[in-house]
């Protein structure tokens, strides 16, 4: 590329412009929270709306503080659920993703009872579950079903990817399937893989939340959607709020530890990772 | 003024086409019917347009493609691979440029105190020594292509097969890695068949130039490259290159004239 000419004015950055971009990205969200929670809280008051239909957000935070000691055994159990899930999701997905790229027979009769898993709706598959399983296994197995398809897709995609040149010199080379498999595709397909586990990451949360509501009405679980659902009943709208944000954190912070994983992992090689610098 | 005189060749043949032809399942012919025979140690290019199916003829003799039908013939000492370098450097972008290099040996399981030695061995004569823990993004072009030529090397092949491995690299870099290949040519005596589209390039570098037709790949003209070794940059500038360039670009257009008249 040395033959180019300088790049326009337009297209260059100054240093201190994306200094600036980068803190805007960080203020203005803290900032849009900030005017949303300040608009909340005056809605709440001026309208004098009471706390069993809206509570503010400092009640909401007040009932977080409060209940802490209910609300993280809950977290506990329904972040334990959707690791589990996870892990059977990875592990599955990634195997089943394997097997299929070596037999393409075995892809042709069980993909698309894969994709009929995955396009039917959990929350309609969890009462069935239910009733076949033991408790804590259904809910497992609801978080394993939503979170398991983008694994299988993504690592049959990577693993599909694989420069043909580079395969042409594996075959010149004699190199034997599994050789093939561990040095050649399975590194090719990692990036496509760790994609696939950052999407699951948070699906095998919303695949346990899921199947804890559909429980939780006759079940003894304990998990935050049970806590949701139990304080609904109670008109404990405050608790309700509550148990929300701590789902929601937990999701952010479950795709940022898989964003993070994937960036270390990646990050001497992959275009993903590397940082933008022409 | 080159005569296109049939091969007539003394020595051992290392490569040996007899009525080779490719069609591809879509129904296109891609090569032959084509003859070839390629000496030990020679130097031999491939010259044609792009698509004229040299590609396909290297991938033939190299037994990535199997031939419709004909006959391929190629001798190596046992245990000595054929070594093959793509138009693009083809590197596993998650390794290092040492496991780069080493994947031959690692496939074929080779210890690896053994492997270490032919690795450096192979990277010193690319000239890319220090170069060994770099991943290949880090290399300019011109680096991956020896990282490349390193890799094809450290099996120690009797037969380098080369497809336009230089088309993509600026020009200083081009006469830089074409003056190298040659001082490693006449180093390790290895037969070297070289695919371009370069007349330039390939009289540069070859002791024969094999002019092939397109659609379906066969050969229209054998041009003889006499030259006063070692060849350098003087040769490049030299009254006799140019000529010798002229009869081979005269027998590339007879060769594509000769398909326009069918």
């Amino acid at each position: 590329m040395s033959g180019l000419e300088p790049l326009p004015a337009a297209v260059r950055e100054p240093t201190s412009l994306r200094n600036n971009v980068r803190w805007l990205r960080l203020l203005l969200p803290v900032a849009v929270f900030a005017a949303g929670i300040v608009a909340w809280e005056s809605i709440v008051r001026i309208g004098e709306i009471p706390p069993y239909l809206l509570p503010g957000p400092f009640l909401v935070f007040r009932t977080l503080t409060a209940d802490w000691a209910i609300l993280w055994d809950s977290l506990a159990v329904t972040l334990l659920t959707a690791l589990e899930g996870f892990v059977a999701a990875a592990i599955g997905g990634i195997a089943l993703a394997l097997l299929f790229n070596q037999s393409k027979w075995l892809e042709y009769s069980l993909l698309p009872y894969a994709v009929i898993l995955q396009v039917t709706p959990v929350i309609a598959i969890a009462p069935l579950m239910l009733i076949y399983l033991p408790q804590q296994t259904a809910v497992v197995v609801c978080a394993w079903i939503v979170a398991f398809f983008p694994v299988l897709a993504n690592t049959t995609l990577g693993l599909n990817s694989v420069d043909r040149n580079l395969a042409g010199l594996f075959q010149l080379y004699g190199a034997s399937r599994t050789q093939t498999l561990r040095y050649l595709k399975l590194p090719a397909a990692l990036p496509f893989i760790l994609g696939g586990l950052r999407i699951a990451g948070g699906l095998s949360l919303i695949g346990a939340v899921a199947a804890e509501i559909a429980a939780g009405a006759a079940g003894a679980g304990s998990g935050l959607a049970y806590r949701i659902l139990e304080s609904s009943y109670r008109l404990n709208i405050p608790r309700m709020f509550a148990a929300l944000l701590l789902l929601s954190a937990a999701g952010v912070v479950i795709y940022m530890l898989l964003a993070l994983v994937s960036h270390l992992v990646l990050r001497r090689w992959h275009e993903s990772a590397l940082r933008k610098e022409n | 003024m080159a005569d296109p005189a049939m091969s007539v060749h003394n020595g051992d043949a290392a490569v040996s086409l007899r009525g080779v032809t490719k069609v591809y399942e879509n129904g296109t012919a891609a090569l032959g019917p084509l003859d070839l025979d390629i000496c030990k140690g020679e130097f031999v290019s491939l010259l044609g347009s792009s698509g004229c199916g040299k590609s396909t003829a290297l991938r033939v003799i190299a037994g990535l493609i199997t031939p419709t039908s004909g006959v391929v013939d190629v001798s190596t000492r046992s245990g000595h691979t054929i070594g093959f370098v793509f138009q693009e450097p083809t590197l596993m972008p998650w390794s290092s440029v040492r496991e780069n290099v080493r994947l031959p040996l690692k496939l074929a399981h080779v210890a690896n105190a053994e492997s270490d030695r032919r690795v450096s061995e192979a990277l010193a004569q690319v000239g890319l020594a220090e170069f060994a823990d770099a991943f290949p993004r880090e290399l300019s072009g011109g680096m991956k292509m020896r990282v490349s030529l390193a890799r094809a090397l450290v099996t120690d092949p009797d037969i380098l097969l080369m497809d336009e491995p230089f088309a993509a690299l600026d020009e200083i870099t081009r006469f830089k890695l074409n003056n190298d290949l040659l001082t490693l040519w006449r180093k390790l005596g290895k037969t070297v068949i070289f695919v371009t589209h370069s007349v330039f390039e390939a009289v540069y570098l070859s002791q024969r130039v094999v002019v092939m037709t397109s659609r379906p790949g066969r050969i229209s003209a054998e041009c003889r490259i006499e030259a006063p070794e070692p060849r350098d940059d003087e040769f490049r500038t030299s009254v006799a290159y140019a000529a010798r360039c002229r009869d081979v670009s005269l027998a590339l257009m007879q060769a594509s004239d000769a398909k326009a008249g069918t």
